[in-house]
This record gives structure tokens, sequence and C-alpha cells, in this order.
């Protein structure tokens, strides 16, 4: 074979090889790009569902609160207040927009728009100042979450009436009432200041919000310390032999058990064999410890493996114990990374459902939990009871629960990015 | 109790540490010579006092409620005592309740106040009993210690050793932590085997776990034929898997080889987002995007696809393992050396023939690694299957129709109000142990293959 | 040793060579971004001789090496500029494709490189890539002509389908030249091909080198300058990216022209 023959063997294929290459390269691209679609897809489709619920339908209503209505026997005493029918005076000033309408089925539908939560407002704000009654109050109140939903355009109001949970009569009175301007969206702080509710109006993440702060500090006070110990240990004077292997081993497996059967030993262990409460942060708090103590291990074992050696041996050399160079030298330099590690095992903590599902945290509470004995919910297991609640209202407030829990895992992750790039040192 | 004992232990633990380091000072100044610094002293004296008051709390925490139980117990009359065990625990619960102040079912039977009463006794004495024998011996153990202290006592070396045990401790927790999952998983496991045989759990073909609410009704035994589940889970892992690989390993690949540093720096944080979105996130995904899309394409194509399909959860499971594919293949593309490629090169091959015929065999038993962990993260994955598969076990492989998971009924087992003791609830943790066992098998293989892969170039 | 007297530097002694010409290089120069790290190299390699490129570490003489058969493309950074001529075409003008110019222009590495495969994948990669041979058999003779002239098919004959990796490290050094002689190239780089193997290993390579030479054009870089005293017949003194002085192996080592080449020889730099 002559050199000639090579180069005409090589010239022959060499167009197809070329579009083979290019074939393959455009298939890495379609990857990338379909990566990056999901993600896009993803966010709108949260987004899109969501920021709706940063916002609700409130309407302007001059109430008149009438002694008949509010402590009508003047006794002054909060508990009788407390007790007063403030739906009535709020259907009253309800009724006078619409002077028109006697029929008591018609008085039905109109007062329907309300949400119950209006009356709860009414009655905090007398209940502070007392001096109110009597007098007439200009104020916002919120509406039904179906009226909500309608305003933002999520009933089809072509459907047959029948269809729909609200009426052509209520929909007429609500376009009355926009056109008279004393309807409007206003900022919805219920979201950020209340617990869970069965009506959607009136739902919050606060209570999960707690929640899930209580379980996380309790994770970290317990995962943290635990995991750094361990991975000092394994690093800096585990013997080489096989029961330390089997240590690491388990470690390493511990890292990828699916988070569920956490759950199954949280449920046997704490809940059924140590009597502690369900649904208590306590209980969630300890699973994720157990969940996130081999993450921070082998986070903790990375960073101090990339402290050189040559720090050991100068401390070691000026006649320092092992114990201090270690908690003298080797452990600051390492913290950073260990910090870094930590917090991404603790955003993942914060996401995690599973676990917390099987300890019994999907109970409906509605209180805000004070301490880590009391029930309460956690951010994703909201998203996953507003998840399964048939209501429309709680397709959006679902959208904006996971928007606020992907905002507070961005911000656990940028803490760690920055810690990351602010505090590495290359060696 | 407990908040008052402790503040009160760890008071007098300060103090020690404190009359310690002083003594150890003025030993320091009469004789000129210490071993250690002074406040090692201090820790060693406060940790005297302080390990054996804990050891004796732990002890109580331990053993009190079930040793008062069982004298509770022999107090008790008895027609009482002979009830069986689910009866009497209702009626222990009476009395608890009651002792704390509930008002109990059962108040009403003088038996129970009394009882109740003497439960109340009990726990008041030993809790006096506890909290004196802690004081007392932390003080007797710490006088213990500070009579050693000398000015040549290595107190030093003492606290190096206790952390050097603490350190150790934490380590061995991972074995506990292991211990515990797999006990208490099988010990509830084996009771479920007591009702339910092995192999009619492990083979059978239908799954209706639905015990009936009185004795005798038609069915009441329910069926716990797991094959179904399996069948449900490997499928829609299987999906997830077909989506997930060639998207993730052409990603990794179009990553490590093709793409310059901008690009990286741009696409990398994009897949770290995919992988830190909960899953719970994306079992909503699932339910309110994704599976109205696919029911859309299908009624287009004239198909009927079930609103929880195994396709559309599949698919969803199959972005989130993207990531994971991804990493672990990029991880083990960039340890292929540099030589490999050179030498691939050299020879004339392209990019494409280089990492086809050169870097993936070289890769190969990394990636296998790999999509065996991934493999293990999608059957062993909750929320998604929870939200958006069917609960309804079927035996199908057709992927447009509804299957329900392992995790799936693991969930619904356990989830709403349920007896302990009911093979319904202990079935979870026959379903628990099976994929324990199963996920530790793939982890197990999975983390072996990789380790040894990465020995190869190391 | 400053740059200044690098200003307006010529290579002393005789690029050309006296054999048929099959590469020649002119006014090549190569960037690492904004670093030079080959100034102006002018010189030919000659067919059915071996040319050792001699010079102290970081002289530019690998990076040369890598010009001729452009595996520094796959650095980013890395920009070159000048004519290289594989017979008429410049390799850097598009004129001859890449994967042509390195079928043709065969490298061995410093650090013994088989994939992890059989031997006889190994050896058959190049062929079945740029799809030379038509038949199973005619690859199997390729395979086993190519291993002959490496001196290796009689180590390894009975164990053709074991891997690559398993031979001694002489071996797939041998193995990495049967490799790149498989598909018939008019040029062999070798960069340090002995580096990393013991004496005994590599006098086989030297011996081996002396063969080959016979058909195909060797450009070798070598650390060792004995070795390049026993194997080339040309020799190029590169020093911080300037080729100091080129040629006759024998003249450069017994009587040096210029300054910076005897004092590498009599081993005052290095």
């Amino acid at each position: 074979m002559s050199n000639k023959s090579i180069t005409e063997i090589v010239n022959k294929n060499l167009k197809t090889r070329y579009k083979k290459e290019a074939r393959f390269k455009k298939y890495g691209q379609l990857s990338i790009f379909l990566a990056v679609t999901f993600l896009f897809i993803f966010f709108t489709s949260i987004i899109s569902k969501g920021y709706s619920a940063f916002y609700q339908a409130e309407i302007f209503l001059k109430v008149d609160l009438n002694q008949e209505y509010i402590d009508p026997d003047n006794t002054n005493d909060l508990e009788e207040i407390r007790y007063s029918d403030f739906d009535g005076v709020i259907n009253e000033s309800l009724y006078s927009l619409f002077p028109q309408i006697i029929k008591r089925s018609d008085k039905r539908q109109l007062r329907d728009l309300m949400s119950s939560g209006a009356s709860i407002t009414v009655q905090q704000l007398v209940l502070d100042d007392l001096s109110l009654i009597g007098q007439t109050i200009n104020i916002w109140l919120p509406l039904d979450d179906e009226v909500d939903m309608l305003i933002k355009g999520n009933i089809d109001v072509d459907l047959p009436e029948q269809a729909r949970r609200i009426s052509d009569m209520q929909i007429n009175f609500i376009e009355i009432l926009q056109k008279k301007g004393l309807i409007k969206n206003k900022f919805n702080k219920n979201l950020f200041l209340s617990g869970d509710s069965r009506e959607s109006e009136q739902a919050g993440i606060l209570g999960a919000f707690v929640g899930s702060a209580l379980m996380l500090t309790i994770t970290f006070l317990i995962a943290f310390p635990l995991g750094v110990s361990a991975a000092i240990y394994l690093e800096e004077f585990a013997p080489k032999n096989k029961f330390i292997d089997f240590i690491e081993v388990n470690i390493n497996n511990l890292a990828a058990v699916p988070s569920i059967i956490y759950g199954l030993l949280g449920l046997a262990v704490f809940i059924n064999y140590a009597g502690m409460p369900r649904s208590a942060p306590l209980v969630g708090g300890l699973v994720l410890a157990l969940m996130t103590f081999p993450v921070i291990i082998i986070a903790a074992r990375a960073s101090l493996q990339s402290v050189p050696p040559s720090i050991r041996d100068a401390a070691l050399g000026v006649g320092a114990s092992k114990m201090q160079s270690i908690f003298d030298h080797i452990l600051p330099l390492a913290l950073p990374g260990i910090l870094t590690g930590s917090i991404i095992g603790m955003a993942r903590a914060l996401g995690e459902s599973a676990p917390l599902i099987m300890i019994g945290m999907v109970a409906f509470v509605v209180d805000i939990p004070t301490s880590p004995l009391d029930s309460s919910a956690a951010l994703p297991v909201q998203v996953y009871l507003w998840a399964d609640s048939p209501e429309r209202g709680f397709v959006e407030k679902t959208s904006a629960a996971i928007m606020v829990l992907l905002v507070f895992l961005l911000l656990m992750n940028s803490l760690a990015i920055w810690l990351r790039n602010k505090y590495e040192i290359k060696w | 109790m407990f908040s008052y004992l402790f503040v009160i232990l760890m008071v007098f633990a300060i103090f020690i540490y404190f009359y310690a380091k002083k003594y150890s000072i003025t030993i320091r100044n009469q004789s000129g010579y210490l071993h250690s610094l002074p406040q090692y002293y201090g820790f060693y004296a406060s940790l005297w006092f302080l390990i054996p008051s804990l050891i004796i709390i732990s002890l109580y925490l331990i053993f009190a409620e079930s040793f008062i139980t069982s004298t509770l117990i022999n107090t008790l009359p008895n027609d009482i005592k002979t009830l069986s065990s689910a009866e009497l625990n209702l009626v222990l619960n009476d009395i608890k309740n009651l002792a704390v102040g509930n008002i109990a079912n059962s108040s009403s039977f003088t038996e129970i106040t009394e009882a109740a009463n003497f439960y109340n006794k009990q726990n008041q004495l030993i809790d006096k009993v506890v909290f004196y024998s802690s004081l007392i011996i932390g003080l007797l153990t710490f006088t213990y210690a500070f009579k050693t202290i000398s000015s040549s006592y290595r107190a030093r070396n003492f606290i190096e050793s206790a952390i050097h045990v603490l350190l150790f401790g934490s380590a061995l927790i991972a074995i506990f932590v292991t211990a515990g999952i797999l006990l208490s998983v099988l010990f509830e496991a084996l009771r479920f085997f007591e009702v339910i045989s092995f192999s009619d759990f492990l083979f059978g073909l239908s799954w209706s776990p639905q015990m009936a609410i009185r004795e005798g009704q038609i069915g009441s035994s329910g069926l716990f034929g797991a094959v179904p589940l399996f069948a449900g889970t490997i499928l829609i892992s299987l999906i997830a898997l077909l989506l997930a690989v060639p998207i993730g390993l052409l990603t990794a690949i179009y990553l490590s080889e093709y793409a310059d540093i901008k690009v990286r720096a741009i696409i990398k944080p994009i897949l770290e987002i995919l992988s830190g979105i909960p899953t719970v996130v994306y079992g909503f995904f699932a339910v309110v995007t994704v599976a109205p899309f696919i029911r859309n394409i299908g009624s287009m194509l004239g198909l009927d696809i079930a609103s929880e399909s195994a396709l559309g959860v599949g698919l969803v499971m199959g972005i989130m393992i993207i990531p994971l594919i991804s990493s672990l293949s990029d991880d083990v593309i960039s340890s292929v050396p540099q030589s490999m490629r050179e030498g691939s090169y050299g020879l004339g091959a392209t990019k494409s023939e280089t990492i086809k015929k050169v870097i993936l065999p070289a890769a190969l038993p990394g990636i296998i690694g790999g999509i065996l962990l991934a493999a293990s993260r999608a059957i062993g994955e909750t929320m998604i299957v929870v939200m958006a598969a069917g609960l309804s076990a079927k035996l199908s492989f057709n992927p447009i129709e509804a299957v329900t998971t392992v995790t799936v009924q693991i969930v619904t087992l356990l989830t709403g109000d349920q007896e302990f003791d009911s093979p319904k609830t202990l079935a979870a943790f026959a379903l628990g142990l099976t994929l324990f066992v199963f996920t530790l098998f793939l982890n197990f293989i999975a983390l072996k293959i990789v380790r040894k892969y990465r020995e190869q170039y190391e | 040793m400053s740059n200044n007297e690098f200003n307006n530097f010529k290579t002393v002694g005789n690029t050309k060579t006296s054999n048929e010409v099959v590469m020649s290089v002119e006014n090549c120069n190569v960037f690492y971004g904004d670093n030079q790290a080959l100034n102006n190299i002018n010189i030919d390699v000659g067919r059915s001789e071996v040319l050792a490129l001699i010079g102290p570490s970081g002289c530019g003489k690998s990076t040369f090496l890598r010009c001729l058969n452009r595996l520094n493309d796959t650095i980013d950074s890395c920009k070159v500029t000048g004519k290289i001529h594989l017979e008429e075409e410049d390799i850097y003008s598009g004129e001859i494709d890449v994967v042509m110019l390195r079928a043709r222009v065969g490298m061995v590495f410093q650090k013994p490189n088989p994939f992890p495969k059989s031997i006889y994948e190994n050896v058959a990669y190049g062929p079945k890539i740029h799809g030379i041979t038509t038949s199973k058999q005619e690859l199997d003779e390729l395979v086993e002509v190519s291993l002959e002239k490496a001196g290796l098919l009689d180590e390894v004959k009975d164990r053709i389908h074991t891997p690559g990796t398993s031979l001694s490290g002489g071996q797939q050094q041998r193995l990495c030249i049967a490799r790149a002689i498989a598909i018939k190239p008019d040029v062999i780089l070798m960069d340090e091909p002995c580096s990393a193997l013991d004496p005994i290993a590599t006098e086989k390579i030297e011996d081996l080198i002396n063969e080959l030479k016979e058909n195909y054009a060797i450009v070798m870089v070598t650390h060792s300058m004995s070795q390049a005293a026993r194997v080339s017949q040309r020799a190029a003194y590169f020093h911080l990216g300037h080729l100091v002085e080129v040629g006759d192996t024998k003249k450069i080592f017994n009587n040096p022209e210029h300054e910076l080449t005897k004092n590498y020889i009599s081993g005052r730099t290095g």
C-alpha cells in the first residue's frame, strides 16, 4: 500500500466522518437545549400559575359597626364582643349597596361573595379599638376565593351556570361593583402572615414556614456537630482496618438511601417506640438530621482532605498535640468548605417531604407552632397538601408556596456559593 | 422537671469548671509547674461531674416509662390484666391521659382513677429519685476526680482522649443509623410476615390491602401480592432512565468535550438548579403541567392516556435525574486521562470518534455506576409518584395506563388514621424493607464500581 | 539569560535536510494567550532520518512537535502563525484536513497511553476509523505486520486479545508505536518516548527507531543527549522558545557554533 492510496482512502471517508461528527455534536447541543427547556417550562409553569396568589380581590365597604349587632348589651366585655355578629354588620353594608335586592335567596348570593375571613378582620379591628363600636368605618375586606378566581380570569364565564360554583347573578353583582370601583386587587398579606386554612383566600404559609425553620434548626444543631466530629475522626484518627471500612461503606450507602426509609425509621423509632408526638417539628428535625448526617460527613471529609499535610506537620512541629493541631489549624481552614457542603445538605433537607409525611406532618394545622413539640406543617408538605386540595384557589397558592420555597433554596445555595468563593483557598 | 434539672446541672458544671481551674492555678503557683493549661483541669472536673449525671438521666429516659407501666399493670385488677394487649394498651392510655389531667373515656371507673393516682405517685417518686441521685452521684465522682488534680496530672491527655471517644462515637452513629433502619423496618416487616406469607407477598399478583372494618366482612383479609407494585415501580423508573440517561450523558459529554468555559459556566448552574428543585415541586409540575399536556397529545393521536399515566410520571422523574446522571458522568468523563484523547487525536480520529471509541469505553464502568445510582434514586423517589401516579395496583406494562409504586403504597398505607398493628400498616414496613434492601444493593454495587473505576486512573 | 539577545535572532547551522523534504516549517510562531512560546522557527524534516529536538525544559521543543500534527489545536488559548508544509500542502491553511494530517503524521507520547482495549483493538483502532482495510482478514494481517514492525509480535502473539494495559511499560510504548505505524504515516513524532521507561526497554525502543527511520521521517523530542547522539542524524537545539542551532548530530555535539548550544552540550545549562 503506497502513501498515495492512504490519502485517497482517508479522503474517501472524510465527508461521512465529518457528517457523523457534526451529527454527534448536534445531539449534545440538543440534550442541553432540552435540559434548559425543561427548566424554562418548569419556571414559566410555576410562575404563571403562582404570581396571582400574591394579590387578592378585596371590596371597599362602609361598615356601620352598629351596636345592635356588636355588644348589644353594652357589656364592654371582650369575650362578649368577640362573639358578636360581625357577619351581620358586613352583610348590612353589602345590602346597602344593592337596595333593590330583597329576596332572601338573592341576598344570600350577595353574602356569599364575601370571604369568611372578612368578619375576622373586622372583629380584630374592633377588639383592638373598642371606641369604634357605633361608628362607621371604611375598609377593604377580602372576597371569597371563587370571586377572586373569577376576577383573575380563572373561571370560564361561558360555561353553563350549573357547571360553575359562581352564579350568573353573582357575576352581575361583581360587574356592578367593579364598575363602581369598589373591587380592587390588593397585596395578599394573608399568604405570609397566617397559617393553613380550608378557605384558600385565608390560607397562608407562616405556619409551614415556622415549622420548617424549627426543623432545620434542630437538624443543624444535631447533624452538623455530629457530622463534623465523625468526619474529623475518619479523616484524622481512624486506623486503616475492616471496621473503619465498614463505617465508610455505611456512610456512603446512607447518603443514597431513599428518604422515605428515614421516614419509616422515624415512625418506628421516634413515634412508636419513644412515644414522641406526631407531626412535631422535633421529630421532623431528628429525621432530617439523620438524613443530612452522612451528607455533612462526606462534605466535611472532602474539605478536611483539601487542607495540605504541610499545615499538619507545621503545627505538630512546634509541639502541638494532634488534637490541638486539628482544632487550632486544620478545622478553621476546612470550615468554609464544611459549611458550604452543610448548607447544601440543609437545603436538601428543607425541600424534603416524604419522610415528614411518614411521621404524620400531613395533619391540617391552622395554628402557628410555638415550640418544637407543637403540631406543625413544613413548607414542602404544605405544597403537597395544597396541591391535593380540590379548590381552584389552591392551585395558585401551591405555586406561590413553591415560589417561596424555591426562593429560600436559592438563598441557601447562593450563601453556600458565596461562602465557597469568599473563603476558598487554593492550595 | 428536666428543664430544671438540666439548668441546675449546667450551673453546677460551670461552677465546677471555674473552681477546678482556679484550684489548678494555685497548684501551679505553689509548685511552679502544671502539666496542662488550667482550663483543661476545669473541663476535666466538669466532665467527671456531668457524665455520670447524664448517664443516670438517659437511663431514666430509656427505662422509666416501661418500668412504671409494668408496675402499673401489676396493680390493676385481674380482669383488666388478662385483656388482650391491644385492649390493655387502650386502658393504659386512658390511665395516662387521666393522670395528666385529660378526660378519658373510661374515667368513670374507680379502678382507672385509682390507677391514675398510682401512676402519678410512681412518676413523682421516680422523678425525685432521679433528680437527687444524678446530682449526688455527679458530685461524688467530681470529688474523686478533684482529688486527683496535681501538678503532674495530665489533664490535657484526659480531655483529648475524651474528645477522641466523642469523635469515634460520632462516626459510630453511621452504623447505628443503618442498624436502626434495618431493625425498625425488619421488626415490623417480620410481624407482617407472620400474617401474610413471604412468598405471597413477594410473588403475589394482586394488591388490595383494604382490610375490612368489621371482622368477617367479605374480603376482610386483604390481598398483599406486591408484584404489581414492583412492576409499576420498574416501569416508571425505566421511563425515567430512558429519558434521563441519553440526555444526561450527552449533556455531560458536550459539556466536558465540546463546550467552552463560557457555556459550561452557564449550563452547569442550570443543571444544579434542576437538581436542587424539591421533588414535591416536580410532583406538582407533573400533575398540573405534564400530565394534562400528555393527555392532550394522546387525544390528538386518538389515544386515551390516563391522567396519572406512568408515562407522565416517568418523564418528570426523568427530568429530575438528568442532573444526577450528567454530573456523575461529567466527573467520570473528566477523569479519563488527557493522554487517551491525545493518543486518539494523534491517530487522526475525529472528536466524536474519540469520544465514542475511546473515552466512553474507558469511562463505561463509572457511567454504569452513575446510572445504577440514578436508578436507585428513581426507585426510591416518593413525592413525584405520590402526587402524580395512580393508587390502584394494576399489573401492567403499558406506559399510558396508571400504575402504582412501592413508595406510593407505603405513603398510602401509613397516612390517615390507622391502628399500628393491622397488617395494612405492617405491610408498609414490609414494602419499606424490600425497598431498602433493593436500593442498598444497587447503591453498594454502584459505589463499588465507581470507586474501582476511580482507583484505576489515580 | 535575558530575552534581549534574541532580538532579530537567526538560527545558526543548516536548517535544510540532505534527504527528500517531507515537512518544512517557515516562520512558525506559537502563542499561548499573550505568551509567545515559539519564535520564528524555520526547519525542514527529511525522509529516512531521525531529527532530535533537544534543549532545556520549557524551551518549546514539545510545543513545536505538537505543531507538526496540530495537536495544539486541542488547547483553546493556543495560536499558531507561519507556514508548515507537509509535502506541498500547508497544514494550517486548510489545504489539508486535520484528520488527514494526523493520519499522515503519527505520534508517540511521553507516557505510554494504550487505550483500555485489547492489544489487537489498540493497533486496529487507526485502520478502523480511517477505513483502511476492507476485510477482517486484511485487518488481521495489518495488525500482525504492525506488531511485527514494532518488534512486539513475538512477545504478545498468544495474547493479542488481552488488554493493552496489562503489558509492561516498554511493551506498552512499543504497542503505541505499532498503533501509530498501522496507518502508515509519512512522519512519526515522538515526545520523549523513553522517559518513562527503564534502560533495557529504552534500548529496545532505540533499536526500533533505528529500523523505522528507513521508511519514515521521525521527529523526536528527547531529554537525553546521549540518546540523541545514538539515534538521530540531525539535531535541533531549542532555547527559550527559539531554535538556536540545527545541524548534523555529529556536528552539533562535537562542534557547536552557538554559545548557548555549547553551554548546553557541555552541561552548563540544562
